[in-house]
């Protein structure tokens, strides 16, 4: 631990430094790691329009998540840029949510996960949209602008599924099963969770986000008759990943591992 | 916020810090290698170009969207093109205020639509940049760029890119 801060850290209550160290990671992994999955199927959707659309939710993902580890090196101020924060990590030091831990699956994988995420991240993103922490403000309303048609991509295609019997509901369905037990991580509370609260860098703890958000899809759950997700076990909801986030975690960092010291 | 800055040293520190006017001229030679129809000025993505004191030249630019592969591109041409004055030029992307597709300049609206793109509206108030008619139907609101997304024109029967509103 450094005894300088750096001076973006300089203006922030010392108590909420850590946890919103923990905040900014969480939400960089959480989009870097669902636009690299999404990024998996450029060139192999089922049809032509998704594969570009895939890929320009990849791409803003990655976008996101850039803006979010320099704003994390910047807090940091130990000289570790985001690119070494991205890609520097063993599997187990990354903070995304469980949801986004279950391989790429089938299509309607794919979109029970994007469902899932965009309406959670939407949830977060509002707790956050008049933080005291101006840089995060700034960009999440601009980033909030842009996940409105993530949202929108999500829940059209979830009805389309959803509304065919046969192969597309029962797939869709055997997703949301799948899914159920780490639906709800992205709100598994971060640590030092209240002085973030007390320092207005987030409006509410996780809990009362994640009670927003059930409240956002419950009508459209019961409207298309869809299981649910049930309160899960938070505890360990960003801590623990399983074996296809290290099969993923090798294909992202390969590139970088084959010659670190790469300029780009 | 400033997401990052880059810096460069006037060559000839001697001459005349140029005018603000001259500065906005000089940056409306520059666009976006995506949307090469018009200017970083008409696109509205200049946030700030100031003449400071000392004759350095300070400009903010706003992306589009955040994870837009051409601003770093449009930085490094901004810059080029600064330098030409020979006073020392630093260049920031910033998120101070939201890039909107508000932002894009009448000229620059006219400019997008006679290049065959539709410039940004609601999805039911988009028209054909080609015949101008609103019978259209969305193709998919993903496009080949992350600003723009797909048409189709039911009259005249062209496919077409509209700006997404954002």
């Amino acid at each position: 631990m450094t005894t300088t801060r750096s001076a973006l850290a300089a203006g922030i209550d010392p108590a909420a430094e850590a946890a919103l160290d923990g905040l900014l990671l969480s939400m960089a992994d959480d989009e870097f790691v669902i636009g690299f999955s999404d990024s998996e199927w450029t060139g192999i959707a089922p049809i032509l329009e998704e594969d570009v659309a895939m890929s320009s939710l990849a791409q803003d993902e990655l976008g996101h998540a850039r803006a979010l580890y320099e704003l994390l090196s910047e807090l940091r101020g130990d000289g570790r840029t985001a690119d070494a924060i991205a890609y520097d990590r063993e599997p187990a030091d990354y903070r995304h949510a469980r949801l986004l831990d279950h391989g790429r699956g089938d299509w309607a994988m794919t979109i029970a996960r994007r469902y899932l995420y965009d309406t959670a991240d939407g949830a977060r993103l509002e707790g956050v949209a008049a933080s005291s922490f101006a840089p995060l403000r700034e960009l999440v309303d601009k980033i909030r602008r842009e996940e409105r048609y993530h949202v929108m991509h999500a829940t059209t295609w979830l009805e389309r599924l959803a509304r065919r019997e046969g192969q597309p509901r029962d797939r869709l369905l055997a997703a949301l099963v799948e899914l159920a037990p780490d639906a709800a991580t992205v709100f598994t509370p971060l640590e030092g969770e209240a002085a973030l609260v007390e320092a207005g860098i987030m409006a509410e703890p996780m809990a009362a986000l994640e009670a927003r958000w059930r409240a956002t899809i419950t009508p459209i759950f019961v409207g298309l008759d869809l299981p649910m997700p049930p309160a899960g076990n938070l505890a360990t909801g960003r801590t623990t990943h399983g074996e296809p986030f290290r099969w993923l975690w090798g294909e992202f960092t390969s590139v970088r591992r084959s010659d670190p010291e790469a300029i780009w | 916020m400033t997401a990052s800055v880059s810096t460069r040293a006037g060559t000839s520190a001697g001459a005349p810090p140029p005018t603000h006017a001259a500065v906005l001229a000089s940056l409306s030679e520059v666009s976006d290698p995506e949307i090469p129809a018009i200017s970083i000025v008409d696109l509205g993505i200049v946030h700030r170009a100031e003449v400071g004191q000392d004759g350095a030249i300070r400009v903010d630019l706003l992306p589009t969207f955040v994870g837009c592969p051409a601003i770093e591109v449009i930085r490094s041409a901004v810059s080029d093109r600064l330098e030409a004055f020979g006073r020392p030029v630093e260049v920031s992307v910033s998120f101070e205020v939201p890039w909107t597709s508000d932002r894009i300049s009448p000229q620059g609206r006219e400019r997008l639509r006679g290049s065959g793109f539709a410039p940004p509206a609601e999805i039911d108030a988009v028209r054909c940049p080609y015949c101008d008619s609103s019978r259209v139907a969305i193709d998919s609101i993903f496009g080949p760029t992350l600003c723009r997304s797909l048409f189709y024109c039911r009259d005249c029967r062209q496919p077409f890119e509209a700006f997404k509103p954002i």
